[in-house]
């Protein structure tokens, strides 16, 4: 066990961890922070993903001694007010259905349009294919990603 | 006046109780525990409207809601939430017969009570159809009472006043609030009888309302059970046997005893659990388990189940499910017999989120808290497990991250409350994703022959024969469309044993089945040289004018209407060059499905590009979130016939995780759009989690068709194509 500082959500939080801890569950079970969500375990989902220094990782497969000086953000951290025009591009499109891949999916979404502003449908389609969503809601994210790129 | 439906109020004859003050009072935080303390939106967030005031104090009124002293509404939401969107549908339909604004409710998650509510079941897409007058009754008594108390006060009669978003107006214009009411009409009786609104009368019905949870779900504060928390509470993963038909000998956890977190390791049955203070060191514990075991029962394998499937296929089963008529006569005068055989493998659920629970069993009872579709059996079982009286064990429901069928089977609640029975403190079990798909509850391995006869150019004679392993839901379905259309008619089932785990399946019977038939039905359009549409309209025009044998399961002008709707809908009629379509339409779960996909040729691939889907399921409650289910429904049937290649190799899963080597599911890439209408009509609701797909993997094989001139005959089509992708 060792101690890290992370800087979360604009917060730098200390956390006693094995150095093989993916940042997920460090997230999970030691700060409280489940809005990012374990779908594989094996980078493969995108449930759990979370912007590291502005890039969208899967925290899943991110050893927490890794991630040392960078800021993470996670889905609470995305706006204070759900007031992200991706946070608003989902209300109006109504997107969840069972919602538990929806973090992820914004968080990717998020970390493509700080990128690329105004993204093609097939640029969406690539960054997005990561993410899983077992529901099928994709035609709604991509619809969402598309409106709040125009704002 | 218009004609109002009356009815006898079935239930809830309870009248008002003054409930609490909301300061302090346990109702309140009880009601909040579930959803992370935030079912109205955060403090700082810009609510579109403004919905009224916290009340200072609550009124009980019935199973189904509260009605705060400022005119707040709190409905309660009986049934499992799987993302099918019943945790707002369901409070829709009573706002809506209580006549209050939307915005002025809120809405609680119910945790398991046998007592107010008859069927707390997320399965068989029946939420809605089986609550539809409950729900309405519960809205329209607690209404009637808060009239009836305003005329009294005003000395006239209830008829001679008006209601419209919780104000009532009398005839000379004076109105009050359900909220100036509430505390007056407490202790008032509960109506034996109440009226119903006509269904042109709603406003809330049948306008799109925003997921009631959409707040908690876009900031990350939603509550799965994943989620769940509690003091005290323990991290378990279990190692499960690998294979189906082995069975524990000995493990040594000295290892996994030395990994930082682990507390203890304990065998139950024939599993070993890790219990840890963190998920991490309990999975990290697991991986340092080394466990023998031995084989007790056959080893299968994905090259036996086929093999046998195909064995049974040719057999009849010593009692069929349907006849009419003699097939094997008609077979022997027919023109021409025609016979295929289709596949599907076995398919585990993969809910998003992994199959978890928590207990917290005690000298007084169990606690149990997660994701379930069944809570009322969940009850029932762990009550049996632990040997205590059911009334001992409680069951709250939490968001959950898909159910699809697999949370029909509380195993791993059962895991939890054993492991917490054992180690006497709160536990949340939580399967990896590989425990979720070698530990399954599969949609059972599956093969459909269908035989023909052709006699002057017309279908003499049908038999489908099924065969299945484990498939106790299978096989009910023998009065389906086309029984009632051929004159000699035979559905055969075969239910073949096998130790592997199976169970419901999103749409089950219908899943495969329908993805077969409607393939099966697109070859013998094309063989007879008929439009794939009019042959199967001829069809009902036929078991219209003359029904053959018993009753048959569909209404015939329902399942025309949604056929002609999608034939309209997609130009069906109209060729366009490098488009390929196919056609495929199914009636399942009460509800008729009719869709086209549209294919085109990309790259040297075929890719569906859009889906059209026509649908009669009734009222539409929440049309916004009804189309998200049917498109959803769409995209998971394209995606399974396509990708959901799963295979059993040495009594085990071969695939146990995403990823392109391994499990594939659909993603944003490979989904089609999906463009959805539904009938209008005034039709009691149905339901719509599953209908739409099972008529999706037809559409695919027969558009594909179209596009290729091959037949996919083979689930996954995938497996089938010469390029793979
Ligand atoms: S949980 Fe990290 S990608 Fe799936
Ligand atoms: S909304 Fe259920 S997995 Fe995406």
């Amino acid at each position: 066990m060792a101690n890290y500082k992370i800087k979360i959500n604009g917060e730098t939080r200390t956390v006693e961890a094995d150095p093989d801890t993916p940042l997920l569950w460090v997230l999970r079970d030691s700060l409280e922070l489940r809005g990012t969500k374990y779908g594989c375990g094996v980078a493969q989902c995108g449930a759990c993903t979370v912007h590291v220094d502005g890039a969208a990782m899967r925290s899943c497969s991110l050893p927490i001694s890794q991630i040392e000086d960078q800021e993470v953000k996670t889905i609470e951290g995305l706006s204070p007010d759900l007031s992200h025009p991706l946070q608003e591009a989902w209300r109006e499109h109504d997107v969840p259905q069972c919602g538990y891949c929806q973090a992820g999916q914004i968080m990717s979404a998020a970390a493509l349009l700080a990128d690329n502003p105004s993204p093609s449908e097939k640029e969406i389609e690539s960054f997005m294919n990561g993410n899983i969503c077992r529901c099928g809601t994709y035609n709604r994210i991509k619809a969402a990603i598309q409106t709040a790129a125009k704002k | 006046m218009k004609k109002k439906n009356s009815f006898k109020t079935s239930h809830n004859r309870r009248s008002f109780i003054k409930v609490s003050a909301a300061t302090g009072g346990g109702m309140l935080i009880g009601f909040n525990l579930l959803t992370g303390c935030k079912s109205d939106p955060p403090a700082v967030a810009k609510p579109k409207v403004i919905p009224l005031p916290d009340p200072s104090q609550w009124f009980d009124i019935n199973a189904y809601l509260k009605i705060g002293d400022t005119g707040l509404v709190s409905i309660i939401s009986p049934n499992p939430e799987i993302g099918q969107n019943v945790k707002t549908s369901m409070p829709m339909i009573v706002a809506e017969e209580l006549d209050v604004a939307w915005k002025d409710v809120v809405v609680e998650q119910s945790p398991l009570n046998s007592v107010d509510f008859d069927r707390q079941v997320a399965g068989g897409s029946q939420s809605i159809r089986q609550s539809w007058t409950a729900l309405r009754q519960a809205g329209a008594t607690a209404k009637k009472i808060l009239v009836d108390t305003a005329a009294e006060r005003w000395g006239i009669d209830a008829s001679e006043c008006s209601v419209s978003e919780g104000v009532i107006t009398s005839p000379t214009g004076e109105t009050l609030k359900y909220g100036e009411l509430v505390a007056e009409a407490s202790g008032r009786e509960v109506p034996e009888e109440v009226e119903l609104k006509d269904p042109s009368e709603f406003k809330i019905i049948g306008q799109s309302q925003v997921n009631v949870d959409m707040e908690g779900i876009l900031s990350g504060t939603a509550v799965f059970g994943i989620d769940y928390r509690i003091e005290g509470m323990k991290h378990a993963v279990v190692l499960r046997p690998p294979a189906f038909g082995k069975e524990l000998v000995s493990f040594d956890d000295a290892a996994a005893k030395n990994v930082n977190g682990v507390e203890q390791v304990l065998k139950f049955g024939n599993k070993i659990a890790v219990v840890a203070n963190s998920t991490w060191a309990a999975m990290k514990g697991k991986k340092a388990l080394t466990a023998e075991w031995k084989e007790v029962g056959p080893i299968e394998d994905s090259a036996y189940h086929t093999k046998t499937l195909k064995e049974h296929l040719v057999k009849k089963a010593e009692e069929a499910r349907r006849v009419d008529g003699d097939v094997d006569a008609a077979f022997a005068q027919a023109d021409e017999v025609i016979e295929r055989i289709y596949e599907a493998p076995f398919l585990p659920h993969t809910c998003m989120e992994p199959m978890n629970f928590y207990a917290n069993v005690t000298a007084e009872g169990a606690k149990l808290v997660g994701p379930i579709q069944t809570p009322k059996w969940t009850q029932s079982k762990v009550a049996t497990l632990l040997g205590i009286e059911e009334d001992k064990v409680t069951v709250h429901m939490t968001r959950m991250g898909g159910g699809f069928g697999r949370r029909l089977y509380g195993d791993f609640a059962d895991e939890a409350a054993e492991i917490s029975s054992l180690i006497k403190a709160p536990v949340q079990v939580l399967f990896s994703r590989e425990d979720d798909m070698t530990a399954g509850t599969y949609r059972p391995g599956s093969a459909y022959r269908f035989k023909v006869g052709i006699k002057d150019g017309q279908l003499s004679s049908y038999h489908l024969t099924e065969a299945f392993f484990n498939g106790e839901m299978f096989g009910n379905m023998p009065s389906n469309f086309p029984a009632g259309a051929i004159e000699n008619y035979r559905v055969d089932c075969h239910n073949i044993e096998s130790n592997i785990t199976t169970g419901a399946w999103r749409a089950p019977y219908a899943n495969f089945l329908a993805s077969a038939e409607q393939s099966f039905f697109d070859e013998l359009a094309e063989h007879l040289g008929k439009d794939p549409i009019d042959f199967r309209l001829e069809l009902f025009a036929k078991a219209k004018e003359q029904p053959i044998g018993e009753e048959h399961n569909y209404e015939i002008d329902k399942f025309v209407n949604v056929i002609k709707m999608a034939r309209e809908k997609s130009n069906w009629d109209t060729k366009k060059t490098g488009v390929h379509k196919g056609f495929s339409a199914y009636y399942s779960h009460n509800t008729y499905v009719a869709e086209v996909a549209e294919m085109v040729i990309e790259n040297d691939l075929p890719v569906v590009k859009k889906v059209i889907c026509a649908i009669d399921c009734g009222i539409v409650v929440n049309p916004k979130a009804a189309k998200n289910q049917a498109e959803g429904g769409v995209v998971d049937g394209l995606g399974h016939a396509m990708y959901g290649q799963f295979e059993i190799e040495g009594g085990r899963a071969k695939q146990t995780n995403f990823g392109v080597a391994d499990y594939k599911l659909i993603r944003m890439m490979d989904a089609p759009e999906v463009e959805v209408h539904f009938a209008e009509n005034q039709n009691d609701p149905t339901g719509l989690g599953e209908p739409t797909l099972p008529p999706a993997g037809g559409a695919l094989s027969n558009a594909l068709y179209a596009a290729t001139g091959k037949r996919f005959y083979k689930q996954p089509f995938i497996t089938e194509m010469e390029v793979k992708g």
